[in-house]
C-alpha cells in the first residue's frame, strides 16, 4: 500500500511538473494573443503592414522590422552554416582525440558568453572594422548584426551537427574507406549526407536562436527603421522586431495601441520561431521514420 | 467497471488536491524561511528608502545628489536607476518608485493614467539641460543653423558637403524614442517648434539605446552626427555651435549660454512625485532645489536660474 502510494505521489508530481511547463507555454501564448490581437483590431492592416514605423505618431508599419529581422537572421545563418558544419566535421571526423577533448568544452563555453558582452564587442571592435574595410557610412549595419549573431548561433549549430555526425554508424565510414574513397571523400559524400537531417535541425535551432536574440542585435544593427530592399541594405542599418520590442516596451502606456502593437510584433515573432521549430521537428521526425539513423 | 472508474477518478482528484495543497504549503514555508534576515544596523534607527528612477539624461545627476544627500543624512537610503523618462513615470504611476526623473513634461495620457490610479503627480523643476549637437573631431563643420540640423535629420541634406564639410555621407544618430531627449529634439529642432509641423526623423536615423552608444559611434565615425544632453558630451566629441537663423549668432552650449537663454536648444529637467511629497521625500527635494544645485554644474548641466541669481 505504501509503495503504491509513493509510486502514485511521485508519478503525480512528475505529471504536474511536466504539464506545468506545457501549461506555461500555453499561458504565455494566450497572454500574447490577449495583448497582441487588439492591435489587429485597432490598427488598420494598411497601417500595420506599411513601411513607416513611428509609433508616437500612430504609424505602425511593421514591415521594415520583419524584413530587418529576416535580413539579419539570414546573414547570420549564411555565415554560421558553413562555419558551423565545417567545425563540426573537423571536431568529429578530423581532429585527433586530444584536440576533440579540448575543442568540445571550449565550444560549449562560447554559448555561455552573455549577449551584452558580444554586443559591446560588436559595437566597439566589429563596427569600426566593417565601416573601414567595407566603406559603409556606418559600421552599425545588418551585416555587423549578422556577424555577431552568427557567432552566437555557432555553439548550437556545432554541437547539434556534431551529435548528428556522431550518430552516423562507423560501418558507413568503413564502407566508404573500403570502397577506396579518401577520408575527405568519405566525409563529404557519405558521412555528411547521412547526417543531413541532423544538420538541418542544427541550422533551424541556430536560426531560432538568432531571430530571437535581442540585446546584441540592438547594440550593433543601428536600429534605423528603413526598408532593407536595395542590394546595399546589408551594409546599412536595420531595425529588428526584438530590438523594437526591447527598446520601446519600457516607454508605452499599458493598454495603449502602441503597447498592443508591440505584443502583436511579439506574436509575429512567436509564430516565425514556432514555424522554424516545427520545420526542425519535422526533419527529425522524417529521420526517425526513415529508421536509418537512431 | 464504470463505478470503479468513478471511484478511481475521485481518489485521483483527492490526490491532486492534496498535492497542490502540499506544493502551496511548501511554497509558503520556503517564502518564510527564505526571507532575508533584517540587517540589524538599519532597523536600529528609522530608515527611509527613497526609490528614484527615470531619465537616462538625469541619472548621473540624480546619483550625485543621492550620494551627497546620503552622506549628510545617513538615515536615508536612496536608490537611483535609469531606463528613460517614460520608464520612470510609468513606475511612479504604478507606485513602484517614489520619485520619477524626467527630461520632459509628463504627457497628458500619462497624467490621465496616473489619475486613473488615484495618483496626482507633482512636478519639480530640478535643473536645466542643453542638448548639444556633436560630430567627429575631424569633421571641419563647426556651426549649423537649427534649420540645417532639421534638414539633416529629416533626410533633406544627406552629405556633409551641403553644409560646408567634406564629401561624406551623413550618418544620423538619435536616442531611442523612449528617451525624453528624442521627443524634445523632434519638437524643438526637427519641427523647429512648429505645432502643425509633421516632420519626422528620417527612416535612416540610427536609434541608439544609450548615450554611450551615441558617444561611441560619434568618436569612431567621421560621418556621424549625433545629439545628446550636454552632460554626456565627452571631450572626444566636437560640439557644434548652433544659431536660430543663418545670420547668427552661432552659440556653443555652456552654463552661461543656457542660463542667459542665448543657446537655442535648452530645456528644464523634472522630478515627479506621486502626490504632494512629505517627510523624507519632501526634505530630499527641498535639499535638491537649494544646496543640491551646487552639484549641477559639476555634471555638465545648468543650475536653476532662480538659484544662480540668488547666489
Amino acid at each position: 500500500m505504501s509503495t503504491r502510494w509513493k509510486e502514485f505521489a511521485v508519478e503525480s508530481m512528475i505529471r504536474v511538473l511536466g504539464l506545468s511547463s506545457i501549461g506555461f507555454v500555453i499561458l504565455i501564448f494566450f497572454f500574447l494573443l490577449k495583448e497582441g490581437v487588439p492591435a489587429f483590431l485597432q490598427v488598420a492592416p494598411g497601417n500595420l503592414f506599411s513601411t513607416r514605423w513611428y509609433p508616437i505618431f500612430d504609424l505602425y508599419g511593421t514591415l521594415p522590422l520583419i524584413l530587418g529581422s529576416i535580413v539579419v537572421t539570414l546573414t547570420a545563418i549564411g555565415i554560421a552554416l558553413p562555419l558551423g558544419v565545417a567545425t563540426a566535421v573537423f571536431v568529429r571526423e578530423v581532429a585527433p582525440g586530444w584536440a576533440r577533448e579540448v575543442l568540445k568544452p571550449m565550444i560549449e563555453v562560447l554559448a555561455g558568453i552573455p549577449s551584452v558582452v558580444l554586443g559591446f564587442f560588436g559595437m566597439t571592435v566589429l563596427a569600426p572594422l566593417v565601416r573601414e574595410t567595407l566603406g559603409a557610412p556606418t559600421g552599425l549595419t545588418a551585416f555587423t548584426g549578422g556577424l555577431v549573431l552568427a557567432y552566437m548561433s555557432l555553439p548550437t549549430i556545432i554541437s547539434v551537427a556534431e551529435d548528428a555526425l556522431d550518430a552516423v554508424p562507423k560501418s558507413y565510414r568503413d564502407a566508404g574507406l573500403a570502397m577506396g574513397a579518401t577520408q575527405w571523400q568519405t566525409i563529404w559524400r557519405v558521412v555528411v549526407p547521412a547526417a543531413r537531417s541532423g544538420i538541418v535541425t542544427a541550422v533551424m535551432l541556430g536560426m531560432g536562436r538568432a531571430i530571437g536574440e535581442t540585446m546584441a542585435v540592438m547594440m550593433v544593427t543601428g536600429n534605423a527603421t528603413r526598408m532593407p530592399l536595395t542590394l546595399d541594405s546589408l551594409f546599412r542599418p536595420v531595425r529588428t522586431m526584438t530590438a523594437t520590442i526591447a527598446a520601446e516596451m519600457g516607454e508605452v502606456a499599458q493598454g495603449s495601441t502602441h503597447y498592443h502593437v508591440l505584443f502583436a510584433i511579439g506574436l509575429i515573432l512567436f509564430l516565425i520561431t514556432f514555424l522554424i521549430n516545427l520545420a526542425a521537428a519535422a526533419t527529425i521526425f522524417k529521420k526517425r521514420r526513415r529508421g536509418g539513423l537512431r | 467497471m464504470g463505478k470503479h472508474r468513478i471511484v478511481g477518478n475521485g481518489l485521483r482528484t483527492v490526490g491532486w488536491v492534496l498535492l497542490v495543497l502540499a506544493a502551496g504549503a511548501l511554497g509558503l514555508w520556503a517564502g518564510c524561511t527564505l526571507q532575508p534576515p533584517p540587517e540589524g544596523q538599519e532597523t536600529a534607527e528609522a530608515t527611509y528608502i527613497i526609490e528614484n528612477k527615470g531619465s537616462d539624461t538625469l541619472v548621473n545627476l540624480a546619483l550625485a545628489w543621492a550620494e551627497a544627500y546620503m552622506q549628510l543624512h545617513p538615515e536615508v537610503r536612496i536608490s537611483v536607476t535609469g531606463g528613460g523618462s517614460g520608464t520612470g513615470i510609468a513606475a511612479m504611476i504604478n507606485g513602484t518608485v517614489d520619485i520619477a526623473n524626467a527630461s520632459r513634461e509628463m504627457k497628458p495620457e500619462e497624467i490621465a493614467a496616473a489619475e486613473a490610479n488615484g495618483i496626482h503627480p507633482v512636478e519639480f523643476t530640478v535643473a536645466m539641460d542643453a542638448i548639444a549637437v556633436v560630430v567627429h573631431p575631424s569633421n571641419p563643420v563647426d556651426r549649423l543653423t537649427l534649420e540645417q540640423i532639421s534638414d539633416i535629420y529629416t533626410g533633406r541634406i544627406t552629405n556633409w558637403s551641403q553644409v560646408g564639410g567634406e564629401d561624406r555621407p551623413i550618418v544620423l544618430l538619435s536616442r531611442e524614442s523612449n528617451s525624453g531627449t528624442y521627443l524634445y529634439f523632434l519638437e524643438h529642432v526637427i519641427r523647429l517648434g512648429g505645432e502643425e509641423s509633421d516632420l519626422l526623423f528620417s527612416p535612416d536615423t540610427l536609434l541608439m539605446p544609450s548615450s554611450e552608444g551615441i558617444s561611441t559611434e560619434v568618436r569612431q565615425n567621421p560621418n556621424a552626427i549625433g545629439y545628446d544632453g550636454l552632460g554626456y558630451v565627452t571631450p572626444e566629441q566636437k560640439v557644434i555651435a548652433v544659431a536660430l537663423g543663418p545670420e547668427g549668432p552661432y552659440v556653443l552650449p555652456s552654463v552661461e549660454t543656457v542660463n542667459d537663454g542665448t543657446y537655442p536648444i535648452a530645456r528644464a529637467l523634472y522630478m515627479y512625485t506621486a502626490g504632494e511629497p512629505s517627510g523624507a521625500i519632501r526634505a530630499y527635494l527641498d535639499w535638491i532645489l537649494t544646496e543640491g544645485q551646487a552639484l549641477v554644474p559639476e555634471l555638465g548641466f545648468v543650475p536653476l536660474a532662480v538659484e544662480s541669481s540668488a547666489d
